[in-house]
């Protein structure tokens, strides 16, 4: 990951000085190893300052809606998975394509803090990776971790090292996180509880939000300009987490509007700061697309249109859908 | 007659399309077929006006059913609208059930202008359905109720 | 000083049940620690640093309903909602919670006094805990707290077996005699021991050596024109996670809920400077842009509100916003960078 950091701080410094670029978006260190944080360089000199490692889970693609506003060209790192977000903006007409240079990075999973933590490690000091290694150092003496027990829950849905957008990739692709199992596994099993079940966990699951809209800020699907949630004129429009009816209005109403323009990339469950299981929400639609209407990626590429804009004549009706699914 | 203090009426929303379920609905009247009083229509230009929120909307604010009513697919006065409507309500459908709540409190039905008899028994159907399964809790805004 | 043996804690819980509602740190069914109502069913979660989020929602809930208008024919009628006076015992609060309540409530208690607070903050009797396992995200102490000696009307610390008990305030003491019996006297040594090793860790966290006071500059004007600004705000998302989080924030809007044509409720709930609808008004939002809206978060607890009440920030250092920001932006570094900044 090291030589990785020291790629891009080069190829950051090579596209601005070729006046390919005017910013590079990348990540800068914190105060501890594990909180690197989305920032923009805008000189050579700043770029110095570009760290990569197994702690750098957002993804920027979002952040190229303001560069688009701007007009200022902008070099993005992507990760593979990133790149789904990107091509998913550019099909929202979010962004446009000659106002960013993408720099495929490689990637080989990344790392859950809060994993670490619940695993018993307080007041860490240092984090080491490696191989498959994760070393924790804390006063208390020293843990270590296998990386699969620690991975993030989006990494553990990997969806492979292929960049799907990209002007020029850096280094060797790494190896990806194999994912085993059915990414639909948790979603199967609510669809097995009786409906009362059902209606019991998502009560408790939604109770627990606190309308921070940390899930739709950082979504690359939720890109409207005022989000209606926001907006003072509709009656929906609100900051409050008044009682659970209207926090599963609002996650209902968020999953369903980026419905078949998801691209799974998990980044909501990830933000969440009181842990709400959002990416189920998704999960069951992408699920149910796929059933009744065909396989689809969104973001796989910045052309296809999403099933929710297209239909066939012989498309199921709703009960029939539903009843299809069992 | 004298209504029932005790009985459970229902209030029903139902979405109409201008172009064919709303004159189902005229033509219902026209020829003379009754349907409750319980249900309330609202008209709208397309079956795909229909956002899901006015869906969630109108059970939040206290309806105990909702049907959304369309020209039959192939048949839409702007050739296509109710396809898509088709693919969301599919999926709204789908979701409501999968959160436990109301999905048998939704019905999306087609009903041409032709089909008078059709809407009145559509709708005699759904009040009986919605009456059977009694007041709405799980999705009204209980805010007003703390 | 008096002590109970952990085996014995739920019957002091029991005890303290009674006499109030107790609000205790409990483990939810999602497995996050939050202050809950304790009953013998609920697990309390003692040896968790720092509740998921902060114990301000107590005294400042997040939504809460101020007044009622309803009208009858041409009558119209106003109604306060106060808030219920039952009496609460606050358990297990942290050394940076409760500074906290002081610095809400020189916000709140201030002329014009807010009487829902007041009434709220009044039935509360407040049981601190000194922390013993602080976390790396941990900075109270650069804003002079003492996380082993957290305050309260009633001090608590947890040892391996003990729970030991110091009342410090007549509220304390009174409550004390209720439950003493339950309790045996103890050596303070034990204590002591504890905060010595607490503080020892404290030392050695990433955090130890970061100060705020006499770093920031505290001119406005200089500090609001920094540079720093447009480069740090550049990764915010504008979500309001640090804000909800935050234990010393305390902004909030005021909205109407038309319960029916003839019956209104007027609630309030919490807002964030970081929202694009904030003190929004007939020509908009005055802060327009990402930059100043989040400029203003944090001129507001590093330079407006320490410059308005005798030089204490708006900020405790529990670190929760270290640990909850999406993209890990937080007060520390907006304040590292101010502190390094050459224009200011």
């Amino acid at each position: 990951m090291q030589k990785i950091a020291e790629l891009m701080r080069a190829k950051a410094v090579e596209l601005l000085q070729s006046s390919k670029a005017e910013r590079v978006l990348a990540w800068r260190a914190g105060e501890f190893f594990y909180d690197n944080a989305p920032a923009a360089f805008n000189d050579v000199d700043a770029c110095q300052e570009i760290v990569y490692n197994e702690f750098c889970p957002a993804n920027l693609a979002k952040y190229l809606i303001e560069a688009t506003k701007q007009q200022k060209k902008t070099v993005v790192f992507l990760k593979p998975c990133d790149t789904y977000g990107v091509n998913q903006l550019l099909k929202d007409h979010r962004i446009k394509r000659e106002y960013f240079y993408a720099v495929g990075t490689p990637c080989s999973g990344m790392l859950d803090v809060k994993k670490i933590k619940e695993l018993g490690a307080k007041a860490i000091t240092q984090i080491t990776c490696e191989d498959n290694k994760v070393i924790v150092e804390t006063p208390y003496g020293t843990k270590e971790f296998a990386k699969e027990e620690v991975l993030l829950d989006k990494c553990m849905m990997c969806k492979g090292n292929e960049y799907k957008i990209a002007d020029e990739e850096l280094g060797e692709k790494l190896e990806p996180i194999q994912f085993v199992g059915d990414r639909f596994a948790a979603v199967k099993a609510i669809e097995a509880m009786s409906a009362e079940e059902r209606f019991a966990f998502w009560q408790e699951e939604l109770s627990k939000c606190i309308r921070c809209n940390a899930c739709r800020d950082i979504c690359p699907a939720c890109s409207c300009e005022q989000c209606i949630f926001d907006n003072q004129e509709a009656p929906v429009g609100g900051k409050a987490a008044a009682d659970d009816v209207e926090e599963q209005l609002f996650h209902l109403i968020r999953a369903y509007h980026v419905a078949g323009r998801c691209v799974g990339c998990g980044e909501c469950a990830r933000v969440c700061p009181q842990g709400v299981k959002l990416g189920l929400l998704n999960l069951k639609f992408i699920k149910d697309i796929n059933q009744f209407y065909g396989a689809y990626q969104a973001g796989e590429d910045a052309t296809t249109p999403s099933p929710l804009v297209s239909y066939k004549e012989n498309d199921p009706e709703a009960e029939e859908a539903v009843q299809r699914r069992g | 007659m004298l209504k029932d203090a005790a009985k459970f009426e229902p209030k029903i929303v139902a979405f109409c399309c201008n172009w064919c379920s709303y004159a189902g609905a005229d033509g219902a009247g026209t020829a003379r077929k009754n349907y409750p009083a319980n249900v309330k229509i609202i008209k709208v230009p397309c079956s795909c006006r229909v956002n899901p929120m006015f869906i969630l909307r109108a059970f939040q604010r206290g309806a105990d059913g909702v049907i959304l009513c369309g020209c039959h697919p192939g048949d839409c006065h702007y050739s296509t609208g109710n396809y898509y409507t088709r693919r969301r309500m599919a999926l709204l459908m789908s979701m409501l059930n999968f959160m436990g709540v109301a999905e048998d409190r939704f019905r999306v039905e087609w009903v041409s202008a032709a089909e008078g008899a059709k809407f009145a028994e559509v709708m005699n159907d759904f009040v009986v359905q919605i009456t059977a399964l009694g007041e709405n809790v799980k999705l009204r805004d209980l805010r007003c109720k703390k | 000083m008096l002590k109970i043996t952990l085996d014995n804690l739920p019957k002091l819980l029991a005890a303290l049940s009674e006499l109030g509602e107790l609000q205790v740190p409990c483990e939810n069914k999602s497995g996050k620690v939050d202050f809950e109502k304790w009953n013998a069913e609920k697990r309390p979660r003692f040896d968790i640093t720092l509740t998921s989020k902060s114990a301000k929602d107590l005294f400042f809930p997040q939504v809460e309903d101020l007044l009622a208008f309803k009208t009858k024919g041409k009558n119209l009628s106003i109604e306060q909602i106060m808030p219920s006076d039952k009496k609460v015992i606050l358990m297990g609060v942290r050394a940076c919670d409760i500074k906290s309540f002081e610095l809400l409530d020189k916000v709140f208690l201030k002329d014009p006094v807010d009487t829902y607070y007041k009434a709220r903050r009044e039935n509360t009797l407040i049981i601190g805990m000194a922390c013993s396992e602080p976390e790396e995200t941990c900075f109270c102490g650069s804003f002079g707290i003492d996380a082993t000696a957290p305050g309260g009307d009633v001090t608590t610390w947890i040892t391996k077996d003990a729970l030991y008990w110091q009342a410090n305030t007549e509220a304390g003491k009174t409550l004390t005699e209720k439950v003493a019996d339950l309790m045996e006297e103890a050596e303070a040594s034990k204590v002591e021991e504890q905060a010595a090793v607490t503080k020892a860790v404290l030392e050695k966290m990433p955090l130890a050596n970061f100060k705020v006071a006499g770093k920031i500059p505290q001119d406005e004007l200089k500090t609001f024109n920094s540079k720093i600004w447009e480069e740090i705000s550049a990764g915010c998302l504008s979500c309001c996670t640090c804000t909800y989080v935050c234990p010393t924030c305390h902004c909030y809007d005021i909205r109407d809920y038309a319960v029916s044509d003839n019956h209104t409720e007027r609630y309030r709930c919490w807002d964030s400077c970081l929202a694009s609808d904030f003190t929004k008004m007939a020509h908009g939002n005055p802060r327009k842009t990402k930059v100043e809206r989040f400029r203003q978060r944090y001129m507001h607890k590093l330079v407006y509100f320490p410059n308005n009440n005798e030089g204490d920030f708006a900020c405790v250092g529990c670190g929760r916003c270290l640990q909850k920001c999406p993209v890990n932006l937080n007060i520390v570094k907006v304040a590292k960078a101010l502190e390094v900044s050459e224009d200011v």
